[in-house]
Parts: structure tokens; sequence; C-alpha cells
């Protein structure tokens, strides 16, 4: 895998060395010529042996009628029946529709706000404001998101969350804004923008600081205004960093923000229609349902989607710059 | 990395009126966007602080209302409960964070090591579970009905062990420890895992730090596992998921106070919600100062594919 790409890289690091050639050793005498190494990783491929690849059978169940009892294979089978019930009650088109519209607007406004908060602390000159406002930015991605939900309880809730005490307070009458499912998309992205933002414009803030200073001085003597320096300095060389990001993101559109939807939303029925993605529907049938066979054909529906997009962005990226692809 | 963000790029040229505008609206926005981070934790400080009473004629507010410690007198009134849930936490944080990280920094240097065969089909094996997971049903199935770990601390101590993103973090680190060093151990006869343990891992703090940083974020902020695999089968349960059910439940937060005799309605739910979450949020807010650096380079490493 990308033997290439590692020649590049080591080339790259100012460090060529030449990748050993094929041995001509039998493999028995390669694992004991290297047996500390593979012991070194036992316990990392245990784990995923474990946790990772021994579930994978497990996906059977999407095609079974399963029941704890008889297990995975004991289980009749069903061939596509768990499938076709999903896409006619229209389940499946909605989780699929609400999943992938979150990300693309987490992925828009979160590029666009990433890139402008990088370009504007990169103006900040006082070492203690940056570091203290930069404390602040990052901590909502430290915490965990159930004290997300904590949050959005003192903020939303209809007797005294705060957005209620203020509309009181103006004269207006208090929202049920844990009803309102229209206004909960704005809210899901304020809330992920609130917890992601700072920490994702590191990442941009990391790419500004790496252009080279010589272009910023030819600039100056060239007179270029502020705004052409972002304009002509800035934003083409983060080019290539948003473009690897956004491939990226892309490869993830299917999966979710698990833990801020649930957190957030819970078991609220009154707004799976415009917040149900398909990670939340897939615990939900679990968590309460025990619904086992509709979960596993969602998940892996979501797995198949979710690994082509990777391979389709992971191919793009290949084509841009090699350097960048992931394999 | 790690300096990233504290250096400052020297600039000789002499900033015009343009210049001064762009840097008053740098100023106003970043402090704008991080008065909106940091406001819903004034929030939650505040209305812990509040009484009851004027919470219920007011609403939450920006600054306590009517200050008081009650709530926090109601929670360590009957302690037993969040003192389990600490002890609980801090146990699989320490234990978890020690074990992951060594496990973790001998994969990701044997699968940098140039001279080591199986490197890139180890790195794929792992790698793999990224690109396609059984899902969380098979996978759920798996581990409580054929490990049967469902209701054991074990179920959610293994699982937050590794992440394939913290191994590859790790080999982006450790390809910064230069090969002579390994060579140098190799003359001096000493064996691969010797050389590790006394050459390698000393010059490998920074990264140690940051991966330990993020295993120990994913143990202390864990709740998802714990709602899957423990429920209500443990007297303690971790601490989030001990403030995820105080949040989403009225009972829970009657048993939060047990032993105490009072009735429910009696309870200051509202500001004991807010004091709970202060409670298990406040020991990492307070070491977040002293590895904020890491959590920085994290990023900046990790975007660094392997």
């Amino acid at each position: 895998m990308a033997t290439q790409a590692n020649v590049a890289r080591q080339v790259r690091g100012g460090r060529y060395e030449p990748l050993p050639a094929r041995s001509r050793k039998s493999l028995l005498r390669r694992i004991g010529d290297n047996r500390t190494l593979l012991l070194m990783c036992l316990p990392a491929i245990v784990f995923f042996l474990v946790f990772s690849y021994a579930p994978m059978p497990g996906v059977w169940i999407a095609f079974t009628n399963f029941n704890y009892r008889d297990g995975i294979f004991g289980s009749p089978f069903v061939g596509l029946r768990n499938f076709e019930f999903l896409i006619q009650s229209g389940q499946l088109w909605l989780l699929t529709k609400n999943t992938i519209l979150y990300n693309v607007a987490f992925i828009v406004l979160g590029n666009i706000l990433q890139i402008a908060l990088a370009i504007m602390l990169n103006e900040i000159r006082s070492k203690y404001f940056k570091k203290i406002s930069q404390a602040a930015m990052f901590l909502p991605y430290f915490i965990s998101v159930v004290l997300v939900g904590v949050i959005a309880f003192n903020l939303l809730n209809y007797d005294t969350g705060v957005v209620n005490a203020l509309i009181e307070q103006s004269g207006g009458d208090p929202l049920k804004i844990y009803s309102m499912a229209g206004l909960w998309p704005i809210i899901i992205i304020l809330f992920w923008l609130w917890q992601s933002t700072g920490y994702g414009s590191i990442v941009y803030f990391a790419a500004i600081m790496g252009i080279d200073n010589s272009l910023f001085e030819a600039a100056a003597i060239d007179g270029a205004s502020a705004w052409q320096r972002i304009r002509y300095i800035i934003l083409p060389s983060l080019k290539p960093t948003f473009i690897i990001l956004l491939l990226f993101s892309l490869g993830g559109i299917m999966s979710g923000n698990f833990g801020l939807f649930w957190n957030l939303v819970g078991n609220n029925a009154a707004l799976f229609q415009t917040t149900d993605i398909i990670e939340t529907s897939v615990y939900r049938m679990i968590i309460s349902q025990n619904n086992f066979t509709s979960s596993t054909a969602v998940g892996l529906y979501q797995s198949l989607f979710g690994f082509a997009l990777v391979m389709t962005c992971n191919y793009v990226v290949r084509k841009i710059n090699e350097d960048y692809a992931l394999f | 990395m790690t300096a990233v963000v504290a250096t400052k790029r020297p600039r000789k040229v002499k900033a015009g009126k343009d210049d001064l505008v762009l840097r008053g609206i740098s100023y106003l926005g970043v402090t704008l966007f991080a008065a909106f981070c940091a406001l819903p934790f004034v929030f939650i400080v505040s209305a812990s602080l509040s009484s009851e009473s004027a919470i219920m004629r007011d609403g939450f507010g920006l600054l306590p209302n009517e200050f008081t410690f009650a709530a926090y007198e109601y929670i360590f009134k009957a302690p037993q409960q969040i003192i389990g849930s600490y002890v609980v936490t801090i146990t699989m944080t320490v234990a978890g964070t020690a074990l992951g990280l060594f496990i973790i920094a001998m994969t990701g240097y044997a699968l940098q090591r140039k001279d080591f065969p199986f490197r890139n089909g180890i790195s794929f094996f792992i790698y793999f579970t990224t690109l396609f997971s059984a899902g969380l049903a098979p996978t759920f199935i798996w581990i409580s009905r054929y490990l049967e770990l469902r209701g054991s601390y074990l179920a959610v101590f293994l699982q937050l062990l590794m992440t394939p993103w913290l191994i590859i973090l790790m080999k982006n680190f450790v390809r910064s420890v230069p090969h002579e060093i390994v060579e140098s151990g190799k003359v001096d006869g000493a064996g691969d895992f010797r050389i590790f343990l006394q050459l390698v891992l000393p010059m490998m703090k920074p990264a140690l730090a940051t991966i330990g940083l993020f295993l120990a974020l994913g143990y202390w902020n864990e709740w998802y596992l714990s709602s899957l695999y423990l429920g209500s089968t443990v007297e303690f349960k971790p601490l989030q998921y001990h403030l995820y059910n105080l949040i989403n439940t009225a009972n829970a937060l009657r048993n939060s106070v047990a032993g105490s005799n009072v009735s429910i309605t009696d309870l200051p739910s509202n500001t004991l919600k807010m004091a709970s979450a202060v409670v298990a949020t406040g020991p990492i807010v307070l070491v977040y100062p002293f590895v904020q650096k890491y959590f920085v380079s994290g990023i900046t490493v990790g975007a660094v594919k392997g």
C-alpha cells in the first residue's frame, strides 16, 4: 500500500532510504526475525480483531429476523425484507437527507468561520490576548457533550430557560422551543459551530503561520492593502488545506455527530422530522426498542455508503496531490 | 509544532490605515467569538449559585440570582453517589490512559520502523477499521451476547483503550525520532523492546503528553458506552453518564440525594442540575490551561496524514 507515496515522503523529509528489497526469506523466517516488533504490535492487533473485526460477520443480522436467543446465525433468514421496509416507510430517505444536509451545513459554515477566525487570530499582536481568547474558544471542544445538553437545557427550556426569560422580560410570550421542530436545524448548527469552530481554526491558523514571510514583505513594498494581502496571499495559500479538509469531510458525510445530536434532542419525538440522523436513529432503535434488525440494516447501509464515499474522495485527492492521499 | 500558537510573525512593515482597520475588526471579532464560547459556562455556574425560587421566578440569567450554595450543599449532603462516580471515572481514566498510551506508543513505534517488513500490512489492518465498521448493533450484540461484557466496567474500559487515529498520530510523532538512535542501540546490542523503552520513549514526551491527553479526555468524557453497556446495572455510574441521567430523568435526581428525606417537590431541581454539571466538569476545566498546548499540537500533527 502506498509505496510510491512512502518514497516521496522520505525524499521530502530529506532522508531518503530505499525501501527494503523484497526479501527472499520465508514468511516464518521473517516472523522469527521480527518477533519483538510483532509482539509489540500484538496488543493493538488483538484489540482491533476483538472489537472491530469480530463484530463484522454480525452485519448478517440485517438479512435475518434476529432474535437474541437464537443468535446471529440461528435466526431465520429474510433476505432484503428489512431494507424494503426501511425504504418503503420513507425512513431511510429521511435519515439520509437529514444526515447529508446537516453535514453540508457544517462543512460550508464551519470552514468559512474557521478561515475567518484564523485570519483574525493572525492579526492579533498581543500574546496574552491571543492566549486567553484561544483558551475560551477551545474550551467547548474540551468538555463532554453531556454538558452541552445541560447548556441547551439552561438556555432553551420552557420554564426557566435564558432565552424565554429574556423574551418575557421584553414582554413577549415564552416559546415551547423543545416542540418547535423548525427551529432545531438552526439550534444544532449553532451549537456545532460553538463547539468546533475554535478548535477547527487551528489547522488554518497553522497554515497561515507557515506562509513564507517574504511574500508579505514583497506585498508591502508593492503597496498592497490589508485586504489585498488577504485576497492574494493568505486565501490562495489556504486553498490546499481547504481542499483536503473538504474532501475528507465529504468522505464522512454519512456519519454524524451522534453525541451532540443525542444530547441536544434525545428521545424527543416531536423533533425527529428535522433532527433525526442515521446514528441517532440506530442508537434509539437499540436503546429503547431492542430493534436489532433495522438498526443493523441502517448501520450497514451507512457503512457501505460511507466506504464508497471515502474511496471516491481519496481517489480525487490522489488526482490532485498524491502526497495528501490517505492510501 | 506546539510553538505554532505562541510564535509571533516578525513584521517590519509599517501598518497603514487599512491594516489598522483590519486589526480593529480582528480584535473585535475574536473578542466576540471568545465571549460566545465562554458565555454558556458563565450561565451554568451562575445558575448553580442561584436560589431555586429565584430561578423559578426569573429564569436562568447571566449572574447569580439570590446567591446561595444550597444546590452544592444538597449534592454533598449525601455525597456517596457523586464520590462513587468520581472514583469510577478517575480509576478508569488513570488506568486506561496508562495502558492505552503504552500500547499505542509500542505500536506506533514498531509501525514506524523502516526495517519492519510487516508495517504496511499491520498499518492497513488498523486503518481499515476506519473505512468500514460493523456498525453499532452487531458490535453491541457481539460484546453483550458473545463476550458477555454487558454490565461490566470492562466493556467501557477496553473499548476506549485506543483508536486508529491515535495510532496514526503516534506514528507521525515517532517519525521525528532519528533512526540513528535505533541504529546506535542496535550496535550496543540492545533488543528492539529495550531500544523502545530506554531510548525512544524518553524522546517522545510531547507525543505521550498529547496522546495521553486525548485518551484521558475520552475516558473522562465518556457517557455513550456506559449508556449502552452499563445502563442501570452498576451502582456507580461513570461521572458523565451520572450527569446525563440527572439531566434526563427526574427520578435519578431524587436518587442522587437519596438518604436525605426530601420529597421531589422540595428538591431544587433546576439549580441542582447546574451544580451537578459544575461538579462533574470542574476538574477537567481546572487542568485545561496546563494541557492546552498539547491539545493544539494534536490537531496540527494529526492533520498530517499517516
